[in-house]
């Protein structure tokens, strides 16, 4: 059925009876596109019905969802019987995860496939007109809606009666700060309690200086470190080594001679003097931009570089930043050896560690 | 008593009358049945979105059934051998048990997270499509204000959705988020430790990024997407300008069933994509980074694609620390400008567009014909020089890598962002306006003179010419121009239906000439009954 209307077919046109059995059950749908100010415009089959061209877009079509039975079907299959526990090394458990994608994709696209083939070539193509019926509201329309509103507004009285509106404003506004406060009360958390913003693991506790340890717990000699090597140590307490003390982590570095006496030298002139044992110094890790571990430590030029922004430290000047975005140098431990010749530190950070804030002394 | 037949044949009409005498639905369904859809590929970015939002909720709901969001410290004895023994937190060790001992977890998480980068990507060329055709004008500011919502929600969403397995990666992005708001003046610190409840990390953030990432946000993404679609839906859809196409009326197709069915076949379309994608493409393989620990990073440490360009505003800013010496003193980090500043502007700025344009061209009317983008330059620059900006800070997100790989200096990459954020955006600006102008002007000239035929004549004096094709018949005074429609010219003669018919079929021809292609919404141009190959003497039927 290939319907090209004219002009005769505008709106306008006497409506049809639709239970006139004459009428066919198009023209009855054509006749609801019009009682919804559609015009159906142009309408034609893309496809002969029974014609060798629309066979085989079935053939397509079925042949699509068929592709999705078995795919799915392989799904399952792969799903269930498929060895899939991992196992180390190479092995059938590795294909599982993309199995399982393969099938499962081709099933969906399978089904998406066919479905529009039989939408987009199968379904006769159309042109509709719809009106948008914008500006359709009419004044009168607008004025009525809002004269119902203030007539509201008079009926309440809130105008004649001031108290009203008042005291309800004066009871409202505790109860909506009521609801917000067991949000605010229950969430805030003073930043400086037990001035947890400016100590960190390595603060003496008990008079007791806190020793360096490795990753393992491990107290570490000077002769542990060999010249222009460096070490990532935490503070020797318990859990010292875990994101309980996430800024104590300290880069200590064993200087080179000649470092060493530039190192020493600038330490001096910043009133640092003493911070650094023979040639090691000991840097917080912790970047004071935004906070990740400031951790690739170029041996030759005394760069430290943070891989998140590309901050550069130069260790040999009290760690002050020579590229990117941090502008705080990094916090300098003072370190010196105990009587069983392992590391401590001689007293906490004299700076606030990691990221800057506002209130920052 | 009589046994009453059961009719089979009217039980559907006897059921449909008995709903409608319920609840009067034939006509607001009828109407709905009717309700006319223009159809330009264009117009299916969003849906992108919306599909892959879909997928994003079915698998979601999947791993939220095993995935345990607590940082209660657990010793890892799953079956990962190489991290076992390892301390590590609760969420971190669910997240492996999804990855290794739930049978088909893996694919689940990995299209979870393939689903949201489309979800992100979709998102912006779609928004990006809006823009550039001028769908945002009135009346649809409102539904452009929302769009722009649902990138920052989706952002939202994003982070704390990968924040949750607590891997090396995931811990190094929420430390820089700490820091990001620690640099807030005057409130940072309040407001982080509010947070995380004490200093970073805490015990708690990742219940709280959890109830976020699972109830909060898309609950809101749930709010928004049902209004954006509403809206549409009450508004109707815009429609490219063409024949019969007004700024009163939609022309397009009816939504049931055609539109329906392509609809429903291209969510198949992005679902088997995505779970394609999720079995073949490896994607944050957590394992590999170990569990979060403050004193551990690896170089390339990048995150989502979406929120790469903060990193790469991160990295171009200066070192400009702002100290104010009142008291103890107090300090602006420089870490404040470029991510919370920096995205307040832009959230501003696209929030208010709509506005700001009308404003500038004073035009307060309504718009439901979109425009090509060359036919408004000065919007067109714009939106190229946003897209440049973003794509050197998208870029820089990554220098480190780019550096690596390239063999180029890593300062070296900062700086060329630095300046480059300066110069390459009113440069693209400067392009894009030209561009604009001369495809203008080319339109026009097609109008004027006709359409290139690539067929060359030597003139009685020895000049040669191209022939070109009027579009129209000549008037009584001789002339061929036509009005620009706001519409595609035709440049190429078989946009005309001139040449040879194109072969149809794979394997052997298909014996029907092709229909010369049209923009859907007017008839197809009957072909010529009986056409000629330009060049060969032989005529082929």
């Amino acid at each position: 059925m290939s319907t090209q209307t004219g002009q005769s077919t505008r709106p306008g046109q006497e409506p049809i009876d639709v239970n006139d059995p004459q009428v066919s059950r198009f023209d009855i749908v054509r006749e609801g596109a019009r009682r919804d100010d559609i015009e159906i415009v142009h309408y034609e089959h893309q496809v002969a019905p029974g014609s060798k061209a629309e066979r085989r877009l079935v053939r397509t079509v079925a042949g699509f969802f068929l592709l999705t039975g078995l795919a799915a079907t392989a799904f399952l299959v792969i799903y269930i019987w498929w060895p899939w526990e991992y196992q180390p090394g190479r092995g059938g458990d590795k294909l599982f995860t993309p199995l399982l994608g393969v099938t499962l994709g081709v099933a969906l696209l399978g089904i998406g496939f066919g479905i529009l083939t039989w939408g987009k070539k199968l379904l006769p193509k159309e042109v509709s007109i719809q009106d948008r019926h914008e500006g359709a509201v009419s004044t009168e329309d607008r004025t009525i809606t809002g004269q119902t509103m203030l007539y509201m507004a008079d009926e309440l009285g809130v105008r004649r009666r001031p108290l009203l509106g008042m005291s309800l404003l004066a009871g409202l506004v505790p109860v909506g700060a009521v609801a917000a406060a067991p949000l605010v009360g229950g969430l805030i958390s003073d930043p400086h309690k037990n001035n947890q913003m400016m100590t960190t693991g390595f603060s003496p506790q008990e008079g007791q200086k806190i020793r360096l340890v490795r990753e393992d717990g491990r107290p570490i000699r000077p002769a542990d470190i060999s010249a222009g090597g460096q070490i990532t140590v935490f503070p020797g307490v318990e859990h010292g080594v875990s994101n309980r003390y996430a800024d104590s982590p300290t880069l200590l570095i064993h200087l080179r001679d000649a470092d060493a006496e530039d190192s020493r030298r600038n330490n001096e002139r910043e009133g640092h003097g003493g911070y650094m044992w023979g040639n090691y110094a000991a840097f917080s890790k912790i970047c004071t931009h935004a906070g990740c571990p400031a951790s690739l430590y170029e041996q030759q030029t005394n760069r430290l570089l943070c891989p998140c922004h590309q901050s550069q430290f130069l260790i040999t000047d009290n760690a002050k930043p020579i590229f990117g975005p941090a502008s705080r140098r990094l916090p300098q431990l003072p370190i010196e050896v105990d009587a069983e010749g392992y590391f401590v530190a001689k007293s906490d950070y004299t700076e606030p560690v990691g990221p800057d804030f506002w209130e920052r002394p | 008593m009589k046994r009453r037949k059961f009719d089979m044949a009217a039980a559907p009409g006897n059921s449909a009358r008995a709903i409608d005498d319920r609840f009067q639905v034939a006509t607001p369904l009828r109407r709905l049945l009717n309700k006319v859809f223009p159809d330009h590929w264009s117009f299916l970015l969003g849906e992108i979105a919306l599909f892959s939002f879909v997928v994003l909720l079915l698998t979601g709901v999947f791993l939220t059934f095993f995935f345990e969001p607590t940082m209660t410290e657990v010793i890892y004895n799953g079956s990962y051998a190489p991290l076992r023994g390892t301390p590590m937190s609760a969420a971190y060790a669910s997240s492996l048990d999804i990855s290794f001992d739930v049978r088909g977890g893996l694919i689940m998480r990995q299209m979870h997270h393939w689903s949201a980068l489309l979800f992100m990507a979709a998102i912006v060329v779609h928004m990006l499509r809006i823009f550039f055709t001028g769908a945002f004008r009135k009346p649809r500011e409102t539904n452009w204000i929302i769009g722009s919502l649902l990138f920052w929600v989706g952002f939202l969403a994003g982070f704390t959705g990968y924040s949750l397995p607590d891997d090396g990666l995931s811990g190094t992005g929420l430390r820089i988020a700490s820091a990001i708001m620690l640099s807030i003046p005057v409130i940072g610190s309040w407001l982080t430790s509010s947070i995380f409840d004490g200093e970073f990390p805490g015990t708690i953030i990742i219940s709280r990024f959890f109830i976020a990432h699972v109830l909060l946000i898309p609950a809101l993404l749930v709010a928004l997407i049902s209004v954006h679609l509403g809206l549409v839906f009450k508004q109707k859809h815009t429609q490219w300008p063409g024949p019969g196409r007004t700024n009163g009326n939609v022309v397009g197709e009816r939504m049931f069933p055609r539109y329906a069915i392509k609809q429903g076949g291209f969510f198949m379309v992005v679902f088997g994509v995505i779970a394609l994608m999720g079995g073949l493409f490896q994607i944050n393989p957590i394992w590999l980074f170990g569990p979060y620990e403050a004193w551990v990073v690896s170089a390339a440490s990048q995150p989502d694609w979406y929120v790469m360009f903060l990193d790469g505003s991160t990295r171009l800013m200066p070192d400009w620390q702002i100290d104010i010496p009142i008291g103890d003193g107090y300090v602006i980090p420089p870490l404040f400008w470029p991510t919370v500043v920096l995205p307040g502007i832009l959230v501003m700025l696209s929030l208010f567009y709509p506005f700001m344009e009308a404003r500038y061209l004073k035009d307060y009317r309504s718009h439901n014909l979109l425009q090509r983008p060359r036919d408004v330059p000065f919007r067109t620059a714009l939106g190229a020089m946003a897209v440049t900006f973003y794509l050197i800070l998208t870029l820089t997100g990554a220098n480190d890598v780019i550096a690596d790989k390239f063999h180029i200096s890593l300062n070296a990459m900062t700086w060329a962002g630095r300046i480059g954020l300066l110069i390459l955006p009113p440069l693209a600006y400067y392009v894009t306006y030209r561009i604009c102008l001369g495809l203008q002007q080319h339109d026009r000239e097609v109008l004027a003179h006709g359409v290139e035929t690539g067929i060359i004549k030597r003139l009685p004096d020895g000049r040669f010419v191209e022939v070109h094709q009027p579009l129209s018949a000549p008037d009584e005074h001789g002339h061929t121009e036509l009005e620009y429609a706001g519409w595609v010219v035709p440049k190429k003669m078989n946009r005309l239906g001139a040449l040879g018919p194109a072969i149809r079929g794979f394997f052997y021809p298909i014996e029907k000439p092709a229909e010369a292609p049209v923009s859907p919404g007017h008839p197809p141009v009957e072909p010529r009954p009986e056409r000629e190959e330009i060049g060969s003497g032989e005529t082929r039927r």
